[in-house]
C-alpha cells in the first residue's frame, strides 16, 4: 500500500509553515550605541584644558556636571525664589534651570494670571479682599509617603502675607493659594508630616490673632504666634481648610520647624528667636530688634505633640476665630500639645536626622549645633514636673533634653544629611559647608569619630540654606549638596548692582574631608531661599495633557472642551457672545470674532494637539490676556468688550514654521 | 514524534475499488486549510503594513498600523501635519474596505474550512479568494496610496510646493522634512503565510481525494450498465 503521507516527509512541510510565523516574533535588535569615551584625555580637550589654565580638581567638576544634550540629570531641584513669588525647577547634578512655576506672582510665560483659570487661583490668595500681585516663597516641602518624597505635589509658603500653595507635579502648575487665617506672615513652613497628613506653616513676626490692631505697649497680652496645621487631601490635591486647624503660640517668632519622623513620628519642632519679647523702636531709644531678640542666652525649641493636637481639634476644643479653628494656648498647655526646651539664641534651622532619632538646631549667633534626643525628649514629658514660661508653658531643662553640642564655627543656620552618617550645616558667617558626623545609630557608617567637625568648605558668599539630595527623607542619598548662597560678589561677570544668588552644586560622595565644590548657578530672577532635591525617576508628571479638553484646573475633561475643527463655533446670546475655539498648528478657529462694544465674552479654548511641546500661545492685544495652551489644555476666559475697536490674537509661542500666521482678527463695534 | 503522525494508524479508509489508506492521508489537508482559516483570522489583530516618519523634531518619530479593520499610531499628528500639504486625512483611504475587512475575512475563513467538506477539485475554488487575498489587499493599498497622494489641496499652506506623488507600498521614501519606511506588517506576513499553508493544504487535500474520484470512475466503469439502472 502506498502512503502519501511519510512522517518524515510531513515534519519539514510543517517546519517550514512554522518558521514562517516565527517570523512574526522576529524583532529589529537595537542598534549599537556609540563607544563610551575613550579613557585619557584628548588633545584637543586637553588643548582647552591648558589654555583655560584648569586644575585637575576643574576638570572633575567639568566632567561630573557635564550633561551631554539628551541626557537627563539624576535630581530634580524645587528652589522657591524669594521676592519674586516663584518656585524653580534645577536639574542636578548639571545645575540647569528647567521650569519656572508661577506660584503668588502672575507669570506671563505659562499664562499665569492673565485670563486663564489661574486667575482664580491667585484670587483665592488675596487678602482680605486685596489683589496681592507678588509673593515671598521660602521653604519648598514635597509631599511625602512614609517619610520619603513621592513626587506628586510641593508645598510653598508666602512669607510676606501668610499663603501657601498647593502645585501639582503632573502638570508643575500651581493649583491652589489659601489665605492662612488669622495670621499675616509666616516663615516655618512648608513642611508636611510624614504621609503628608498635613502640611504645616510655622509663624515669624508676631501680631494679634487677626492681625487687628493693638498697641505695641500690649505686645505680651496681645500678639502672639499662631502655626498653621493645614489638612492635605492627596485626592483632591486640595489643602481642607474644614478641617485643618492653628495653634496659639506665645509671641516669640517662631522660626523654622521640622516634623519628626519613625521615633519622633508625630511631633513638630519649630524654634523661636524672640523669647525676649523685644518690640523694637531703635527710633525711641530702644534697642533694635537685631539686639533686643539677642539678649537672653537662649530662646525656646517648640515641641508639639501633633496627634494630641488633632485629637484635641476633633474633640472640639478648638475655637473658631475668622472661620478658622484655633487651639488656644492654655487649650495647648493642658492638653500636653506643646512643650518647650531651651536652644542656643537666635537659631534658624530646627532639623530632624533620617531616622528621626535626633533634632539639630543651629544658633546662629553660637559656633555650635545642638542636637537634642527625642528619646530623652519623651520620657522628659513623661516625667514630668517642670518650670513654665512666663505664658505658663512646661519647660524641659536643657540637660533632660540635649544629646551633644558640636562646635562647627561661626553662624551655623540650616542643617541636611546624607547616607552616611554626616551632617552637612551652612556656616553663614564663615562663608562655609560644614561637614560633621551623627553619633548614636549613625556612628560607624563613615570612618570618622562621632559628633565631630569634619571639614569645612568655603563657598561663595554667605550661605542661606543647604539642601541635600533626598536629604529631608528618612533615607538621604548623599551624592550632591546645594549651598543656597546669599550673595555672589565677584562670582560672576558685573550685570550691574544687583547680583544674582549663587547656588553652588557640592559633591559629597567621598567620606572624610573630601568634599568638593563642583559648580555654580547664578540665579538672577529670584531668591531662593530653601530647596529639596527629590529622585527625578520619582515624578510621573504627564508629557501632554491625559485628553484633548483637560481642564488643569480640575484635572478633568472640561465640559466646554472641543475636540476638533468642526466643533469650533461662535454662539450669541442676547448680549452674551461665546466662543468655542479650537487651536492647532497653525491657526485658530474662528479667525475671525466680530462683536459688538458692551457684549459679554466667553471664550474657551482647547488646544486639540496631542504632540509634545506642541504648545500654543493665545495673545489678545490691549486686553492683557494672554494663555498658554499646552498639548490638549483647555481654559477659559471671560471678560466684558468695553473697549471698540481692531484688535488681533495671535500664538505667543513659536509653535511651528507658519507661528506668525496663526492669529486672528478681533472686531469690536462701536 | 512519530506517534503524532502515526494517529490511528491501525484504522484504514476503505476506497471504492478496494483499495486502503491510511486515516492520517484525510486528516492532514483538513488540518491545513482550518489552520491557515485560523493564520487569517489571527492576522486581523495585527497590523498589516505600517510607516514610520522620522524628522528632527520628531526624535521618537511617528508611525501608523494599518489594521484590516482601523488604523492606529500617530495618525491625528500625521493628519495635522498632513493638513499643511492639503492631503486628506488618512483614514479617508480604504473606508469601505475597513469597513467590511472583518466579515471579508470571516468569509474567507469560512470557505477554507468549507474546503475541508468538498472531497473534490471545487475545493480548490473555494480557496482561491483566500490565496488572492493579500495580493488584492496590496493592490488595493497601492491605490490608495496614489489617491492619496495625489489629493493635494492646491489651496493649503504648502500644496503649491509639493508635486503630486506616491507613497512608496515598502521601503524608503521622504516628504518634506520628513523620511519615510513602509514596512509590511505582521499581519500581512500571516496572511501570505496562510496562501502557504492553503496550497499545501490544497496539495495534500488533492493527494488525498483524487484516489477516491479516481476509484469512484474505476468502479463505476467495470460495473455492468444493467446493474447500475
Amino acid at each position: 500500500m502506498r502512503s502519501l503521507i511519510h512522517p518524515r516527509r510531513l515534519r519539514y512541510v510543517l517546519a517550514a509553515v512554522l518558521t514562517l510565523v516565527a517570523i512574526l516574533a522576529a524583532c529589529a535588535q537595537p542598534a549599537p550605541g556609540p563607544a563610551p569615551a575613550a579613557e585619557g584625555i584628548p588633545a584637543d580637550a586637553a588643548a582647552v584644558i591648558a589654555e583655560r589654565g584648569l586644575t585637575p580638581d576643574d576638570v572633575y567638576s567639568a566632567v561630573k556636571t557635564y550633561m551631554p544634550t539628551g541626557q537627563y540629570d539624576p535630581y530634580i531641584m524645587f528652589a522657591s525664589g524669594g521676592q519674586g513669588g516663584q518656585v524653580l525647577v534645577i536639574g542636578v547634578p548639571s545645575m540647569r534651570i528647567l521650569r519656572l512655576i508661577g506660584v503668588f506672582t502672575p507669570e506671563p510665560w505659562q499664562g499665569y494670571g492673565y485670563g486663564g483659570a489661574s486667575d482664580k487661583v491667585l484670587e483665592e490668595g488675596y487678602v482680605d479682599g486685596r489683589e496681592l500681585e507678588w509673593g515671598d516663597t521660602h521653604h519648598p516641602g514635597l509631599s511625602e509617603t512614609n517619610g520619603e518624597y513621592d513626587g506628586q505635589f510641593v508645598f510653598i509658603n508666602d512669607k510676606a502675607n501668610a499663603r501657601l500653595a498647593v502645585i501639582d507635579l503632573r502638570d508643575f502648575d500651581t493649583k491652589q493659594i489659601v489665605k492662612t487665617p488669622n495670621a499675616i506672615n509666616d516663615h516655618g513652613g512648608t513642611f508636611v508630616t510624614p504621609n503628608t497628613e498635613y502640611v504645616i506653616e510655622g509663624p515669624q513676626y508676631a501680631a494679634p490673632i487677626g492681625y487687628e490692631y493693638a498697641s505695641l505697649d500690649d505686645y505680651q497680652e496681645k500678639y502672639r504666634g499662631l502655626i498653621t496645621f493645614w489638612k492635605f487631601d492627596r485626592a483632591k490635591g486640595r489643602v481642607d481648610p474644614s478641617q485643618s486647624f492653628q495653634i496659639e503660640l506665645p509671641p516669640y517668632w517662631q522660626d523654622l520647624c521640622d516634623a519628626g519622623k519613625g521615633p519622633s513620628e508625630g511631633w513638630i519642632f519649630c524654634n523661636s528667636l524672640n523669647t525676649e519679647l523685644a518690640t523694637g523702636g531703635v527710633e525711641l531709644g530702644n534697642p533694635p530688634f537685631e539686639a533686643g531678640t539677642a539678649k537672653n542666652d537662649t530662646d525656646y525649641l517648640h515641641i508639639f505633640d501633633w496627634k494630641k493636637a488633632e485629637a484635641a481639634f476633633k474633640g472640639g476644643k478648638a475655637e473658631t476665630i475668622n472661620g478658622m479653628a484655633v487651639i488656644r494656648l492654655q487649650t495647648a498647655i493642658d492638653e500636653g500639645i506643646l512643650h518647650f526646651t531651651p536652644e542656643p539664641k537666635s537659631p534658624h534651622g530646627s532639623d530632624v536626622t533620617p531616622g528621626g532619632e535626633f533634632v539639630v538646631v543651629g544658633g546662629k549667633l553660637d559656633p555650635h549645633v545642638t542636637v537634642y534626643s527625642i528619646d530623652k525628649i519623651k520620657a522628659a514629658i513623661e516625667a514630668g514636673g517642670f518650670d513654665a514660661d512666663v505664658y505658663g508653658v512646661p519647660v524641659i531643662p536643657l540637660d533632660k533634653s540635649m544629646e551633644a553640642q558640636v562646635e562647627l564655627g561661626l553662624g551655623p543656620l540650616h542643617t541636611v544629611f546624607d547616607d552616611k552618617g554626616y551632617a552637612y550645616t551652612s556656616l553663614f558667617l564663615d562663608s562655609a559647608v560644614a561637614r560633621w558626623t551623627l553619633g548614636g545609630p549613625y556612628a560607624g557608617k563613615n570612618p570618622d569619630e562621632p559628633w565631630k567637625l569634619i571639614q569645612k568648605l568655603p563657598v561663595h558668599y554667605n550661605i542661606g540654606h543647604i539642601a541635600a539630595a533626598e536629604g529631608d527623607t528618612a533615607s538621604p542619598d548623599g551624592q550632591y549638596v546645594v549651598a543656597l548662597n546669599k550673595w555672589s560678589i565677584d562670582r560672576f561677570a558685573n550685570v550691574g548692582p544687583l547680583l544674582p544668588q549663587n547656588l553652588q552644586l557640592i559633591d559629597v560622595t567621598r567620606t572624610g574631608d573630601q568634599m568638593k565644590l563642583l559648580y555654580d548657578l547664578p540665579i538672577g530672577m529670584a531668591e531662593p531661599h530653601y530647596a529639596q532635591i527629590i529622585k527625578a525617576d520619582k515624578l510621573k508628571p504627564f508629557e501632554v495633557y491625559p485628553e484633548v479638553g483637560w481642564n488643569p484646573d480640575t484635572m478633568t475633561l472640561d465640559p466646554n472642551a472641543i475636540t476638533d475643527l468642526t466643533q469650533a463655533r461662535v454662539e450669541r446670546n442676547g448680549k452674551n457672545v461665546e466662543v468655542w475655539m479650537a487651536v492647532v498648528r497653525s491657526h485658530f478657529t474662528p479667525e475671525r470674532v466680530e462683536i459688538k462694544k458692551g457684549d459679554h465674552v466667553i471664550w474657551h479654548l482647547t488646544n486639540i494637539e496631542r504632540t509634545r511641546d506642541a504648545t500654543h500661545g493665545f495673545a489678545l492685544s490691549g486686553y492683557n490676556i494672554n494663555l498658554s495652551l499646552e498639548p490638549g489644555e483647555t481654559q477659559t476666559i471671560e471678560f466684558d468688550a468695553d473697549m471698540a475697536g481692531t484688535f488681533t490674537y495671535f500664538c505667543t509661542e513659536f509653535c511651528s514654521a507658519l507661528h506668525l500666521e496663526m492669529a486672528g482678527y478681533f472686531l469690536v463695534e462701536p | 514524534m512519530k506517534s503524532i503522525y502515526a494517529v490511528d494508524s491501525d484504522v484504514k479508509v476503505l476506497l471504492p475499488d478496494g483499495s486502503a489508506r491510511r486515516l492520517m492521508d484525510y486528516l492532514v489537508p483538513s488540518a491545513l486549510l482550518m489552520f491557515a482559516a485560523l493564520l487569517l483570522m489571527a492576522s486581523t489583530f495585527m497590523p498589516y503594513w505600517s510607516m514610520t516618519l522620522s524628522a528632527p523634531q520628531y526624535p521618537e518619530g511617528l508611525r501608523v498600523d494599518v489594521y484590516i479593520n482601523h488604523l492606529e499610531g500617530d495618525v491625528r499628528e500625521i493628519d495635522a501635519l498632513n493638513h499643511y500639504l492639503g492631503m486628506p486625512k488618512l483614514d479617508e483611504g480604504g473606508r469601505l474596505e475597513r469597513s467590511i475587512s472583518a466579515v471579508a475575512i470571516l468569509a474567507l475563513g469560512l470557505l477554507l474550512m468549507a474546503g475541508v467538506f468538498v472531497h473534490n477539485q471545487w475545493a480548490a475554488v473555494l480557496a482561491i479568494p483566500a490565496l488572492a487575498f493579500p495580493v488584492v489587499f496590496l493592490a488595493d493599498l497601492w491605490i490608495i496610496l496614489y489617491t492619496y497622494g495625489h489629493s493635494i489641496d492646491p489651496e493649503s499652506p504648502l500644496g503649491s510646493a509639493i508635486e503630486p506623488f506616491t507613497p512608496p507600498l515598502f521601503g524608503p521614501g521622504s516628504i518634506g522634512q520628513f523620511g519615510t519606511v513602509a514596512s509590511p506588517g505582521p499581519g500581512l506576513i500571516l496572511a501570505f503565510a496562510a496562501t502557504g499553508v492553503v496550497l499545501i493544504g490544497l496539495w495534500f487535500h488533492r493527494a488525498a481525494y483524487k484516489p477516491i474520484v479516481d476509484a469512484r470512475n474505476k468502479v463505476k466503469a467495470s460495473t455492468p450498465q444493467a446493474a447500475r439502472a
